[in-house]
């Protein structure tokens, strides 16, 4: 398979990724040997198989409804980039 | 007492030493941290030591043994990979992303074994985000192969592996998500177990992919990790993956009395996949293989042919679930809650992506990409669908071939531990070799290494046991005879400084 240089920043848009001028060709060449590896799978007839999402096959536990986690907000919060009177900050979205 | 000969003691005797009063956990991890400090720069096995905090461990658990509530291993100093997290502790995951990050609390695993009285010795360097199988991705650099310093150790959990073989600490915690613990123990000369998906919780393990994630233990032999794995195992409501068990003491399985001392091993059908067997494998892993499969026999096992017919779209299959899983896993890294945050930025969208490609190595980034790539829209069924549909082909290749055989048994790597850098130009190649270990993750499976000789230039050679779901006690019994007549596992490198 060979991606475009469009496709690989388009990818790195979709995947918020600032991959820099110089670095596209690059990833390019190894995207590309790493979907030949790949391309092995697409071809064999896997008609009538049931996808596995897991060895074991759970289904989703349920639990009483009740209050478990205590308030750690602050613990979080110490370790973001940013964060004042109990809210993290971003840039402003909205003007 | 003299410390020197309890650098390489098995666990029990540190245990019997411990209980002996013979020595303290405080001397006994003075003895490992003077040892990292002496060794740990030509290694680079660990990311954090914190001394006084193991020591503040360690005499915790002094006080518990003079108490008399000792359990296996309260007092014994072990090594956590750097993908766990620790509460008050850096969790780097080898990430610049994740540099400055102290986990603000326990992963599971590690809650479990600071119950057990275990001393943590430090945090072990590994492939960033657990995203490789060299661990030169890390940014913190690589390990180096405590045999040969100028090779990889293996990876992801290569500085656990390099720390066991180096004797910078007696045992030490792994995870396994398409050879992780079992690869770099191979290389390193090492034991070490993968268990069944689902035994050792998840909970405060950072994801790279959560279908394939398990934890594992390293240790000098089956018997140091049939101890580290069984306190490491057990329910967890707060993993979804979770299985409800009852506890199993691998340490009493492994000590039971065989019914024919002579042929301990007697009816135990060993499978060899044909397909373990091709053309890929080094004259010298072979070599190595035939003479342990011999010791095999020789224990009372007979071996057989078995088939893996799928077993070469392992490889395939596991890089697209991957990496799809770690695109989705890795977006929770934002530069908002935690870690990396550009430091010039124009907007909002602008401050993730550069946070993002700033935080995060030239192999992560590409997982991702790839990972993005596949679960785009109109290519999931082809991709991420399509090998879910291989991983129930060859999960049910493995459960064929147990109905002809009680375990399995190959290399664990096609090669033996590569020189530094001869595979990072070409991400692909690497991901070749990893063709014995991924499809025991894509089953789920329990598999483990033991190591079975050298090649020609003195670089440890694994032996890979793969058994049925929740028979870790089988296998970790079957490499414990194999260790009691053999003496791989206490081959140890010649001091690397």
């Amino acid at each position: 398979m060979a991606l475009s240089s469009e496709q690989i920043e388009r990818l790195a848009r979709l995947a918020r990724l600032a991959l820099p001028d110089d670095a596209v060709d690059a990833t390019r060449i190894q995207l590309d040997s790493i979907f030949d590896i790949i391309a092995q799978m697409r071809t064999v007839d896997t008609s009538g198989i049931e996808p596995m999402s897991h060895p074991q096959e759970l289904s989703a536990r349920l639990r009483d409804d009740i209050v478990t986690e205590t308030d750690r907000r602050a613990a979080f919060q110490a370790v973001a980039p940013q964060a004042e009177a109990g809210l993290y900050l971003v840039p402003k979205v909205i003007e | 007492m003299s410390t020197a000969p309890l650098v390489d003691a098995p666990v029990s005797v540190l245990r019997r030493a411990l209980d002996a009063k013979d020595i303290s956990s405080v001397e006994l991890a003075t003895l490992f941290l003077d040892r990292i400090s002496a060794r740990n720069s030509a290694l680079n096995a660990f990311i954090t030591v914190e001394r006084e905090r193991t020591i503040i461990e360690a005499r915790a658990a002094d006080a518990r043994i003079a108490s008399g509530e000792a359990g296996p291993l309260t007092g014994i100093p072990l090594a956590h990979k750097d993908v766990f997290c620790t509460e008050g502790m850096l969790t780097t995951c080898a990430s610049k992303m994740l540099s400055n990050f102290v986990g603000p609390y326990d992963a599971h695993v590690v809650t479990l074994l600071k119950k057990a009285g275990a001393v943590s010795l430090g945090k072990t360097n590994m492939d960033e985000f657990a995203m490789g199988s060299s661990n030169e991705t890390s940014y913190f650099g690589p390990v180096r192969n405590p045999w040969e310093t100028g090779h990889v150790p293996g990876g992801s959990s290569g500085g656990s592996a390099a720390a066991v073989a180096a004797r910078l600490a007696p045992i030490a915690t792994g995870t396994d998500t398409g050879g992780s613990v079992r690869q770099p123990a191979s290389f390193c000369g090492v034991t070490g177990i993968k268990p069944t998906y689902g035994l050792v919780s998840r909970y405060g393990l950072i994801a790279y992919a959560s279908s394939l994630d398990q934890g594992g233990a390293f240790g000098a032999s089956a018997e140091d990790c049939a101890l580290l794995l069984a306190a490491m195992t057990g329910f967890d409501a707060r993993d979804s993956t979770s299985l409800d068990r009852p506890a199993e003491d691998y340490a009493a399985a492994l000590a039971a009395p065989p019914a024919n001392a002579a042929k301990p091993l007697a009816g135990l059908v060993i499978g060899l996949p044909r397909e373990f067997f091709g053309d890929g494998m080094s004259g010298d892993i072979r070599a190595a293989v035939d003479a342990a499969l011999s010791q095999y026999r020789a224990l009372g096992a007979t071996t057989r042919e078995v088939e893996l017919p799928n077993a070469r779209l392992a490889i395939p299959a596991y890089y697209v679930i991957a990496m799809a899983e770690a695109s989705s896993n890795l977006s929770r890294f934002d530069g908002v809650r935690y870690g990396h945050r550009a430091a010039e930025f124009a907007d909002l969208a602008d401050m993730y992506c550069k946070s993002r490609g700033e935080g995060f190595g030239a192999e992560v980034q590409r997982r991702i990409l790839v990972g993005t790539y596949v679960l785009s829209h109109g290519y999931y069924d082809a991709y991420y669908l399509q090998a879910q549909k291989l991983r129930r082909l060859i999960a049910g290749d493995f459960q064929r071939a147990f109905g002809e055989c009680d375990l399995m048994a190959g290399p664990t790597s096609p090669v033996t531990a590569w020189a530094m850098g001869a595979m990072s130009g070409d991400p692909a190649q690497m991901y070749l070799a990893d063709i014995y270990t991924t499809p025991v993750n894509l089953a789920g499976l329990p598999g483990l290494s033991h190591p079975c000789g050298f090649d020609a230039d003195g670089l440890p050679v694994g032996l890979q046991l793969i058994g049925d779901y929740f028979s870790e006690a089988r296998l970790l019994t079957a490499a414990h005879r194999f260790q009691q007549i053999t003496d791989w596992h206490l081959r140890r490198p010649a001091p690397a400084v």
